[in-house]
C-alpha cells in the first residue's frame, strides 16, 4: 500500500468535531480510490490532540490512513497558517487526488493551496467520477446553477471542494483497519492578522432540518414570523428566509435559503409568500417535497411545488396550525 | 489608501438562455452587467476612500466589451479604470486569471488593499479572489459580510467561518471577498454618468505582464481544468398538484394525510 499513489481529503476541525462533510467525502473518496487503485487518507489540522476514538472513526468510514497534525494556533479559522502548514505536508508526489469540503472554510482555504502548488481546483462539486483515462471527473453547477460543467485538470494532485450534503455518509465499518499518525508541529506566527475572535455561533442551522417553513415577501413582519416558527415546531422544523427578507433586517442571514444563502434538502419545504426567483429555487429546489402558498398563481416557486396552494398565507398559516396541531 | 477592486463582466443571469441539446450557453441572449457581488466591493472601497483618502482602482480581465462594466465602475466612484485585454488572456481559468490579475495590481502600485466579491455569477467559483492573494503572497479575508472599523493602518472585517462568525483584524496589504451584505450599492447620478462617459479606460496587454508571466502562464495555455462538456440539467419535473383559491380547506385537508404518511408529522 506504502506505493500507492493517495486521494488525501483534507478534513475541517471546528467546533470541536470533525465536520460532517468529511464522512461525506470519505464515502465518495473510498469509491473513487478504489476505482483509481489509490489509498485513501485523511489529513486534519486542529489545536489539541483530538482523541484517539473521533480519528478511528475516520478509518471505520473508509480512511486507510489518518495524519493529524497539532498547533495551537489551529484553534481559529486562519486560512494564511492552515495553507502554510498543510503545503508543508503534502508530498505533492504521490498525490493524485484532493478533496477538501466545500465550507466556507474549505472554499476560502483550497484556492490558496491549489495555486501554491500551480494545480488545477474546482469548486464546489456535486459529483465525481474516475473517468476512461483514470482521471477525475470533476461535475460542478456553474452559471448561477444553470447548468452542469464537466471539468479535467491537466495537472496533479487534481482538486475539488465537494459540497456538502451532496453524498451520502459514508457507511461505519468497525473491522477496517488503518493507520494514525499524530505530530505537533512548529509555527511562524502570522503577523498579518492582529487578533481574532468568535463573536458568535450560527445559532441557526438551517442545513440540517427536516422540514423548513420558509417565509418571503409575503410575510409583512418580524412579528409575523412568530406564526412560522409555530407551524415550524409542529413539525420539529426550522425557520428560512428569501433574501428580500434578510435585506429589509426583518430575519438573520444564517436563515437565507439560495444562491448566495444556504442551500437546503430537507424532506419537506414550505414555502410561503415567496415567488420562487432563480435564486431561490437554487436553494431549496433538491427538496423531497415542496409545498407553496401564494396568491399569486402565476408565480414561478408553484411550477417547483408538488403541492401549490393559491391562496393568503395569513389566513392558511394559522389554519394550518390548528389543524396540524396535536391536540 | 490605495484600494483595488477587481470587478468581472458577466452576461444577466435572469435573461440568458441555455441550449439544452447542444449544451451551451447561448451569450447572445443577454446582456451583460456587472457581476453583483463586485458592486458591493466597489461600494466598500468608494467608502473607504471617502473616510480615509486616497484612490480607487478598478480592473478588469475580459474582452473589449468589458470596457462598459468599467465606465459603468467609473460611474460609481472608481478613480481610474484598467482593462486586461489580449487574445493570449483568453480561456482563462481561475489559476491563471489571478496569476494575471495578481501581476497587474504589482505593476499598477502599491495597493494596501484589494478587494473582489464573493463570487462570480457566471462562474460561481469563489476562487479567484484567494488565489490573486496567494500569488501576491498575502493574507485574504473571505466570505466579509461587514467591515467594522478601518483607519490608516489597521482594517476590522466580520467573516462568516467555521460555522460561527469571526472578529479578524489585519494589517496591510490584505485582500477580501465581500458578500451582498456588506451594503447597499449606491446608485450612480446623472452627473456621476456623464463624468464617467469621459474617463479612459486604460488598456492592458500581455506586454504590461510579460516581465512576471511567461506566454505559458496565461489564458488557455495557463489554465490547468478545462470544461469538457457541458450538461444543461433536466428541470427537475414535479408533478404539480393545484389548489386553486375555493380549494384551501381541501388543500390543508389532504396534506394532513400526505404528512402523516411521510411520517412527518408529531406523534
Ligand atoms: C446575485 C444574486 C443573488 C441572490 N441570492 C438570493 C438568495 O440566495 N436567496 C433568495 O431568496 N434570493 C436571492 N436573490 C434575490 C432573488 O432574485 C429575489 O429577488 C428574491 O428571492 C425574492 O424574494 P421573495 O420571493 O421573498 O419576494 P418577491 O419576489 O417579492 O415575492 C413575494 C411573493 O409573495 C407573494 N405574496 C404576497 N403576499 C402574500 C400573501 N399574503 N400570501 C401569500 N403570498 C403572498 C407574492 O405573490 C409574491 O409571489 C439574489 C439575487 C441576485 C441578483
Ligand atoms: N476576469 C476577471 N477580472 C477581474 N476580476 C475578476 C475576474 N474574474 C473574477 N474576478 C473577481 O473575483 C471574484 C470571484 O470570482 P469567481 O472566482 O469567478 O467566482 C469576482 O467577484 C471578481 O471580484
Amino acid at each position: 500500500m506504502a506505493d500507492k499513489n493517495k486521494l488525501l481529503i483534507i478534513a475541517e476541525y471546528s467546533q470541536n468535531r470533525i465536520h460532517p462533510v468529511v464522512f461525506e467525502l470519505l464515502n465518495k473518496g473510498r469509491k473513487l480510490a478504489d476505482k483509481a487503485d489509490l489509498s485513501l487518507s485523511v489529513l486534519i489540522a486542529a489545536a489539541d490532540n483530538i482523541e484517539n476514538k473521533e480519528l478511528n472513526e475516520l478509518i471505520y468510514h473508509g480512511a486507510d490512513e489518518v495524519q493529524l497534525i497539532v498547533n495551537k494556533n489551529f484553534s481559529y479559522p486562519d486560512e494564511y497558517l492552515f495553507k502554510k502548514a498543510i503545503l508543508n505536508f503534502l508530498d505533492s508526489k504521490q498525490l493524485e487526488i484532493i478533496l477538501i469540503g466545500a465550507t466556507h472554510f474549505g472554499r476560502s482555504l483550497a484556492p490558496g493551496l491549489a495555486a501554491a502548488m500551480k494545480t488545477g481546483l474546482t469548486a464546489d462539486c456535486t459529483e465525481l467520477e474516475i473517468a476512461e483515462d483514470g482521471s477525475l471527473l470533476q461535475i460542478r453547477p456553474a452559471f448561477s446553477e444553470n447548468i452542469l460543467a464537466h471539468i479535467k485538470s491537466n495537472t496533479r494532485p487534481q482538486m475539488a471542494t465537494v459540497r456538502y450534503q451532496e453524498f451520502t455518509r459514508a457507511v461505519r465499518d468497525e473491522s477496517r483497519k488503518g493507520k494514525i499518525s499524530i505530530e505537533k508541529i512548529t509555527l511562524k506566527e502570522n503577523k498579518s492578522l492582529k487578533k481574532v475572535e468568535k463573536i458568535s455561533d450560527q445559532k441557526i442551522n438551517i442545513t440540517e432540518a427536516e422540514v423548513v417553513v420558509a417565509g418571503g415577501s409575503g410575510v409583512k413582519t418580524r412579528e409575523d414570523f412568530k406564526m412560522l416558527q409555530e407551524l415550524a415546531d409542529i413539525f420539529n422544523g426550522v425557520v428560512a428566509v428569501s433574501r428580500d427578507i434578510v435585506d429589509k433586517g426583518l430575519m438573520p442571514r444564517e436563515s437565507q435559503v439560495g444562491y448566495s444563502g444556504q442551500r437546503v434538502k430537507p424532506k419537506l419545504y414550505f414555502a410561503f409568500g415567496i415567488s420562487g426567483a432563480p435564486q431561490h429555487l437554487a436553494g431549496m429546489k433538491e427538496s423531497e417535497t415542496i409545498i407553496a402558498v401564494n396568491t399569486d398563481p402565476s408565480a414561478p416557486i408553484f411550477k417547483a411545488a408538488d403541492y401549490a396552494i393559491e391562496g393568503d398565507l395569513y389566513e392558511i398559516i394559522p389554519e394550518m396550525i390548528k389543524k396540524y396541531k396535536k391536540s | 489608501m490605495q484600494i483595488l477592486v477587481l470587478i468581472k463582466q458577466v452576461p444577466e443571469m435572469e435573461k440568458v438562455q441555455f441550449d439544452a441539446e447542444k449544451g451551451r450557453i447561448d451569450r447572445k441572449s443577454a446582456g451583460v452587467e456587472v457581476n453583483p457581488f463586485d458592486l458591493n466591493a466597489l461600494e466598500a472601497a468608494v467608502k473607504i476612500r471617502e473616510k480615509l483618502g486616497g484612490s480607487v482602482t478598478a480592473l478588469t480581465m475580459g474582452p473589449k466589451r468589458a470596457e462598459s462594466a468599467l465606465k459603468e465602475a467609473a460611474a460609481r466612484g472608481a478613480d481610474r479604470v484598467f482593462l486586461l485585454t489580449d487574445k493570449n488572456f483568453a480561456g482563462a481559468d481561475t489559476i491563471s486569471t489571478s496569476a494575471v490579475l495578481s501581476a497587474a495590481a504589482r505593476k499598477l502600485g502599491d495597493f494596501d488593499l484589494i478587494i473582489a466579491g464573493e463570487m462570480s455569477v457566471d462562474g460561481d467559483t469563489a476562487q479567484v479572489g484567494p488565489q490573486t492573494a496567494q500569488f501576491l503572497e498575502i493574507n485574504h479575508a473571505a466570505y466579509v459580510s461587514e467591515i467594522t472599523s478601518v483607519s490608516e493602518n489597521e482594517i476590522t472585517v466580520n467573516t462568516s467561518l467555521w460555522e460561527a462568525n469571526y472578529s479578524k483584524t489585519f494589517n496591510y496589504p490584505l485582500l477580501l471577498t465581500v458578500t451582498k451584505d456588506l451594503n447597499s450599492p449606491r446608485l450612480p447620478s446623472f452627473k456621476d454618468k456623464m463624468k464617467a462617459r469621459k474617463i479612459e479606460v486604460e488598456k492592458l496587454d500581455y506586454e504590461a505582464v510579460k516581465n512576471q508571466l511567461q506566454v505559458k502562464e496565461v489564458g488557455f495555455k495557463g489554465s490547468p481544468t478545462w470544461v469538457e462538456n457541458i450538461v444543461v440539467p433536466q428541470k427537475i419535473e414535479r408533478e404539480t398538484k393545484v389548489y386553486n383559491k375555493n380549494e384551501t380547506e381541501k388543500a390543508i385537508a389532504d396534506l394532513k394525510e400526505i404528512l402523516a404518511a411521510k411520517n412527518l408529522m408529531e406523534a
